[in-house]
């Protein structure tokens, strides 16, 4: 992010209010990341963390309040004219004319570019050769949302902003949303989007900013974020007796049951301790189901960094 | 699967060719819109022929269809400058096409040319019809070419800023209402077909200053009584225009 040419983004310290008055409300508090080149960065959190306004100020569309935005080195408001061709821009819903039909607004769009993509091709890659034709607004919601996709990418920018890119789309649709974004990193370019799905970040980011109440509350790469630690899950009678079960557990291990009936496990998990485990169940009549071993999740991260749940 | 070079090489093409794109996209948008058809089309050429074969309305002296022509060629360019492109960048306006293609490397100045160059288009193809359809109707029009043009830019300029005034500063629905009430207004009262002589002497006064009564009777001085250049006509299409477009360029908000 310190590189010579400096990252995609830089955010410094950025601030965004809506209204005046006694209605003012801060959609972003201060909000401060960086977004590398050539890599996806995504930011992560529920409906109305302040996403949205984070990347509109980034796209030059609204300024900010107070702090610094740097796109590929350049001020977005400023500097607009020589960003316009760098940059791909995706937005939440519409921007396609009702009546305009798909290929004939990809190609409008395309003609602005000197070397853009075939938008054949494009189309094809995106399952919407067959609504070429069709008008914007009979094209379902998914199919609405890849062609804003393809208007994003056709001109072959440097930096992609995407936002919400798979909101609303069925499992086939959103896998080929992914491989095209995987594609973009692949040959260089740099994506940043927003999602609310964390399994979305999870997968396709290099580096997730997690953002709630327009603040960053933790970011790093999934993996890190996550932490190597693996938890054991079960299902049994409520009501064991967990702290008889720690005792026999090594030291700096935690266990709950929440909600009833449900266990949590947080500890080194080792074959010995899966043993011990099993072992203390069967000496107490206990027979578990859904017995599993699993790696902390972005939900986990988020739900215990804000104590709200990333879906609400 | 088609293999695609996603290697970035961004490069805009230049302006011009970029509102060449647009003018000739908005221009399709425009033909095809069928509610668009009737007003800018349908509506004139019915009303044109109507009362040029019917004695429904008094004329006053002369021709009937030289008397109509000019104030139907007016309406044609209020029609497509301001109640068309009213209605049309208003909703581009709700849907966020505006945006949308702000994000693009369109600039605004060429998204607002390439809509003019769409207008004049259009404008020439109602006005081929419906010269055609009052040639047809025994229209001998007098005058020269010039002044009917400087006439019709000035017009449309006057409708296209107040056009997108309206587009840039309503919601798209009211500007929906808003623009056919006007051109139903203008279409009445604005010497269009019925004759403003019709009306009492102040009140016909202050109807004169309305830009429809500006470019009907400037076009009616030039076509029908060979004038050049018609003065007054041209003031008030001048004021008009210079006032409409400068409020759109100081209110108009893209979103």
């Amino acid at each position: 992010m310190t590189s010579p040419a400096g990252g995609a983004v830089e955010l410094d310290g950025l601030v965004k209010r809506y209204g005046t008055g006694g209605a003012e409300r801060t959609a972003v508090d201060g909000l401060s990341f960086g977004a590398a080149r050539g890599a996806v960065t995504a930011l992560l959190g529920p409906n109305g963390a302040g996403k949205t306004t984070t990347i509109e100020i980034c796209e030059g569309f609204r300024r900010a309040d107070a702090g610094t935005v740097r796109v590929l080195g350049r001020d977005p408001v400023a500097d607009a004219r020589e960003l316009k061709p760098r940059v791909g821009v995706m937005p939440q819903s519409g921007g396609v004319p009702g009546t305009a039909r798909a290929g004939e607004f990809l190609r409008l769009v395309a003609s602005f570019h000197a070397t853009p993509l075939d938008t054949g091709a494009l189309l094809e890659r995106l399952g919407l050769t067959e609504h070429a034709r069709t008008p914007f607004r009979r094209m379902s919601g998914g199919q609405q949302q890849r062609l804003s996709l393809a208007v994003a990418v056709v001109g072959r920018p440097e930096l992609v902003f995407l936002d919400e890119p798979t909101t609303g789309l069925d499992p086939q649709a959103r896998h080929a949303t992914w491989e095209l974004i995987e594609e973009l990193r692949a040959a260089g370019v740099s994506v940043v989007l927003t999602t609310h799905h964390m399994e979305e970040a999870e997968r396709l980011a290099d580096h997730v900013v997690i953002v709630d109440h327009g603040r960053v509350v933790a970011q790093g790469a999934p993996g890190v974020l996550t932490g190597a630690e693996r938890q054991l899950r079960f299902r049994a009678r409520p009501g064991l007796g967990l702290e008889e079960l720690l005792a026999a557990l090594p030291a700096g291990s935690a266990a709950k049951e929440s909600p009833a009936g449900h266990y949590l496990i947080e500890a080194d998990v080792r074959p010995e301790l899966l043993a011990t485990v099993t072992a203390w169940c069967a000496s107490h009549g206990v027979m578990t189901e859904d017995l599993r071993i699993e790696r902390r999740t972005l939900e986990d991260v988020f739900l215990e960094l804000t104590g709200r749940d990333l879906r609400a | 699967m088609t293999a695609l070079d996603l290697t970035p090489a961004p490069a805009a093409v230049p302006v011009p060719r970029m509102v060449a794109a647009q003018a000739g996209y908005e221009l399709r948008t425009m033909l095809r819109n069928g509610e668009q058809l009737l007003l800018t089309l349908i509506i004139p050429v019915v009303l044109l022929v109507l009362f040029a074969t019917t004695s429904l309305l008094d004329l006053g002296p002369g021709r009937r269809v030289d008397f109509l022509a000019p104030g139907i060629l007016a309406l044609a360019v209020l029609s497509t400058a301001f109640t068309g492109q009213a209605i049309g960048t208003g909703f581009e306006r709700r849907y966020g096409v505006l945006k949308r293609l702000g994000a693009t490397p369109l600039p605004r100045g060429g998204l607002i040319a390439a809509k003019t160059l769409a207008v004049l288009a259009v404008e020439a193809v109602q006005a081929a019809v419906i010269c055609g359809v009052a040639l047809a109707l025994g229209w001998r029009p007098h005058g020269d070419p010039f002044s009917v043009l400087v006439l019709l830019l000035l017009g449309t300029a006057a409708f296209s800023g107040f056009g997108l005034l309206m587009a840039g500063t309503l919601r798209a629905e009211a500007t929906l209402g808003a623009a056919n009430l006007v051109y139903i207004l203008l279409l009445a009262a604005g010497g269009v077909v019925f004759p403003l002589d019709d009306f009492p002497a102040p009140v016909r006064d202050a109807l004169e200053l309305l830009p429809i009564s500006a470019l009907a009777e400037g076009l009616r001085d030039v076509l029908r009584d060979g004038a050049a250049l018609p003065g007054v006509p041209l003031l008030v299409l001048a004021v008009w225009a210079v006032v409409g477009l400068v409020l759109a360029a100081r209110f108009f908000r893209w979103e």
